[in-house]
């Protein structure tokens, strides 16, 4: 038995067992559940970090008109480039925590309106300057521009004033703000020296490897750098992440040992990869979701029994067992999943009901004439097949809905936005506040729904500031009624980002809030071989 | 003037001409694609004040014919200007990915076209009788192959069953020739099989055609072997049109490759020009398009004066 266990014991390490597969078999060997706990979190944190080596990911989402500068990243091979280069004030851990990178302090004031980041002293930029609280506010600054072209501008809009004084950043606000780290926790804020206003995409950072060659669209390479303040991670000598982003070769390439890890391993041929030696496929649930989005101002969609008959008349288990193989998780119209802070799972879960649908179809008192789903191959990966699948259950429930499918090229110009019935997916924020202001506010500039509702607003603005924990819940949990039951939002899944890393990675963690641990697992893996 | 100089000046001539016709062509049709780069930057995030202010940085609120002009006036002082989504210089972006297209191209013919020369040779020399049956079967049925197919194929067999190379065939300076030679193994393997059948074919159909002449007749009688009568009599008489095959064969396999350069992730110019329509970016999208059609205008050129020389009736005109 000892032998079959120190086996066991050994796959642990390797990160190659979860600790339910291994709570399960030790038991069955007949050792306590209690003691089997006990032995898998040994065995987890057992294994010591293996310094050197050149870490290789390969990934789809990099295309050759993409730029190091932080403000411009928009796809997933420079979110994972600027987070080998970058540091950020602060990120967030896999527990939904704060994690202290730049900032080792922040503070509010009670009414959390003024926030204080102190700043790590003797954090050392990969040109040697040190960092500074005034290159901290040149960034930010330099993101408040809109000609930055900044992704992060709706998050920093909301700071009126900054000041610097010694190693302290005080940012004043327009209102109050409980989750102003996580919005500093956003990917395109890293901080560079001098706010990387001279040139935004140099690629000089506090992170901790150094670009060494970067050549957009093929390959990004790194070096340690030397000096970086944070001893605990970056193992590997060297990063190197290639752009493969065709499916077949991506898991080629995992499979031949090119690469160490890949991301978005296609759901189809999960099953086929789970039996292939030395790879393992990591399906992590996060924050990202499938939509599709009717616009709530224009008919039909203006008509919430149409609404409503559309979001009963789709099968989202169905979805979820298709669409995404089972690696994903049921949607209920709203835009939130148990990833999220202050998430109340006691919200019903919508079901697949033709009849009721029916029902709410009559109670429409639409005419009958084909509604209208645009849907485009990239709109979500599976989009068309979704489409088809929704049009049938539909079908069930007598409502005709019609698919047309539209090129990839331009969807997000021509179509998304335009067309009143679209698929179409989102990302996710770390925080719901942030979510519901980039979609569903009123004025927000990315209502893609064109959702307007006095009462959602009022409770979103007045959650944004609520720091007492128990209330905050209820306004969140109130705004999802609300939006579920009068939205123009279709959400059939949450989609698990899947991974497919190879046996000799060690130090693999589940993170729910991005893809391949939140764009650091080269940086927090090491190679055991 | 030599009568072939002259035609090599004409040509020439009339090749710059029709490049710039197709800068204008391109330009057009970049233009007459929906959506415009800011649109294509911003994507889901485009806000009518983002993309004002992302068009105006661009230039892109200027009318489409100053732009032309002013494209097409950088371009005739050697200056292709910057890509407009990530600022990066164009002419030093393309440098590197002619270089690998054409390493990619320049292997890939230097197996194909002397190999699809000898067996079309060799099909001709034995036309009707198996070794012509295996070889028209063999080629016929990889240039029917899809090109992604064969690429998946070879992939499977040489990374797979017999791990010998890499499914990812990424080219870098600073690595060696050998290296070089054996990361596109796979990506050369398959544009062989594809670009094969097609210039065989010409090959062994010239040669046929020539056989039926009287003087190769005459070269039988005088009791030369069929090897020799095919090699020294009929081949010479039939390079024209397999120049003019093998031509077209090498510009697809500069400007046609794109399938092949996506599936192996190879770092060449097709990928780079796909990129860069999708996001609209103009500067880019003509430096390489013309690029493409002056390598088809060349070879296309090549082949015709080659069949001039190749052939003393035209290269003697009276």
């Amino acid at each position: 038995m000892s032998d079959q266990l120190d086996q066991m014991i050994a796959r642990v390490r390797k990160g190659a067992m979860t600790r339910r597969e291994f709570v399960g078999r030790t038991t069955a060997m007949g050792v306590s559940a209690a003691l089997a706990g006990a032995l898998f979190t040994k065995a987890a944190h057992a294994e010591e970090p293996k310094k050197g080596g050149v870490i290789r990911i390969g990934m789809q989402g990099g295309e050759s008109t993409n730029s190091l500068d932080p403000a411009l990243a928009a796809s997933e091979v420079p979110f994972q480039v600027n987070m080998t280069w970058g540091e950020m004030l602060v990120d967030v851990n896999p527990d939904g925590t704060i994690d202290h990178r730049i900032a080792e302090e922040v503070s509010s004031s009670s009414d959390a309106t003024e926030w204080k980041f102190k700043i790590r002293a003797g954090v050392e930029f990969h040109d040697g300057k040190t960092v500074t609280a005034d290159d901290v506010i040149a960034t930010l600054k330099r993101h408040t521009d809109e000609k930055s072209q900044s992704g992060a501008l709706g998050i920093v809009q909301g700071i009126t004033e900054m000041k610097a004084e010694g190693d302290m950043v005080t940012l004043k606000l327009n209102a109050a703000n409980a989750d102003l780290p996580y919005l500093m926790a956003d990917y395109h804020l890293m901080i560079q020296p001098g706010g990387g206003v001279d040139n935004p995409a140099a690629g000089i950072g506090a992170g901790p490897y150094k670009v060494v060659v970067n050549e957009p669209g093929v390959r990004h390479t790194f070096v340690k750098h030397a000096n970086y303040f944070d001893s605990s991670i970056g193992h590997a000598d060297e990063v190197e992440i290639l752009v493969i982003n065709d499916n077949t070769a991506r898991t080629a390439a995992l499979q031949s040992g090119q690469v160490h890890m890949i991301n978005r391993v296609d759901p189809k041929i999960v099953e086929l990869l789970k039996g292939v030696p030395g790879v393992q496929i990591r399906a992590v649930p996060g924050r990202g979701h499938y939509v599709f989005i009717m616009h709530v101002d224009k008919a039909p969609f203006d008509n919430n029994d149409l609404r409503m008959a559309l979001k009963l008349a789709i099968n989202r288990q169905e979805q979820v067992d298709k669409i995404l193989g089972g690696l994903g998780s049921r949607g209920n119209d709203f835009p939130i999943n148990s990833a999220y802070p202050f998430f109340d799972d006691s919200i019903e879960q919508r079901e697949y009901d033709a009849a009721k649908a029916a029902e709410f179809y009559k109670k429409s008192g639409h005419d009958g004439s084909p509604i209208i789903l645009a849907t485009a191959p990239g709109a979500f990966p599976g989009a068309v097949d979704a489409a088809n699948l929704f049009a049938a259950s539909a079908k069930a429930a007598g409502i005709p809905l019609e698919v047309k499918l539209e090129p990839d090229d331009g969807y997000w110009s021509n179509v998304w936005n335009v067309a009143p019935f679209c698929a179409s997916y989102w990302g996710g924020r770390p925080v719901q506040d942030q979510m519901y202001s980039t979609a569903y506010l009123s004025t927000a500039e990315w209502n893609d729904t064109k959702f307007k509702n006095a009462k959602f607003d009022e409770l979103l603005l007045a959650a944004r500031g609520e720091l007492d924990a128990a209330k905050r819940k209820g306004q969140y949990s109130e705004m999802a009624h609300i939006l579920r039951d009068e939205g123009g939002l279709i959400l059939p899944m949450f989609n698990d980002f899947v991974s497919g890393v190879s046996e000799t990675v060690g130090g693999w963690i589940d993170d729910p809030n991005g893809e391949l641990m939140n764009g650091r697992a080269q940086v927090r893996c090491w190679l055991n071989a | 003037m030599h009568p072939v100089l002259k035609l090599v000046v004409q040509r020439i001539a009339l090749g710059l001409l029709l490049l710039l016709a197709v800068s204008a062509v391109i330009f057009l049709g970049v233009e007459a694609l929906p959506g415009d780069t800011a649109q294509a930057i911003l994507g889901q995030q485009a806000t009518p004040e983002a993309l004002a202010n992302l068009r105006e940085q661009m230039g892109l609120d200027q009318p489409a014919l100053s732009r032309y002009f002013s494209w097409l006036g950088g371009v005739l002082q050697g200056d292709l200007g910057t890509a407009l989504t990530n600022k990066a210089d164009i002419a030093q972006s393309i440098g590197q990915r002619l270089g690998n297209t054409l390493f990619l191209a320049g292997c890939a013919a230097a197996i194909s076209v002397p190999l699809a020369i000898l067996l079309g040779v060799i099909a001709a020399r034995y036309a009707g009788r198996w070794p012509d049956k295996v070889i028209s079967g063999v080629t016929l049925t990889t240039i029917s192959l899809p090109e992604f197919v064969a690429a998946y194929f070879v992939i499977f067999l040489l990374t797979q069953v017999i791990p010998i190379f890499q499914p990812v065939a990424m080219v870098f300076p600073g690595m060696s020739f050998w290296a070089k030679l054996h990361a596109v193994a796979l990506p050369v393997i398959v544009l062989v099989l594809v670009v094969l059948a097609h210039m065989m074919r010409m090959t062994r159909a010239a040669i046929l055609n020539v056989m039926q002449s009287a003087y190769i007749e005459t070269a039988e009688l005088k009791g030369l072997s069929p090897m020799q009568v095919v090699w020294r009599h009929a081949f010479p008489n039939a390079i024209a049109p397999v120049v003019s095959v093998v031509m077209l064969n090498l510009a697809y396999l500069v400007v046609g490759v794109v399938v092949v350069e996506v599936v192996f992730g190879y770092n060449a110019l097709g990928q780079y020009l796909v990129d860069h329509v999708t996001k609209r970016d103009v500067p880019v999208v003509q430096a390489v398009g013309l690029i493409f059609a002056a390598v088809y205008i060349f070879l296309n050129m090549a082949a015709d004066i080659i069949a001039i020389v190749a052939n003393p009736r035209l290269r003697h005109p009276k």
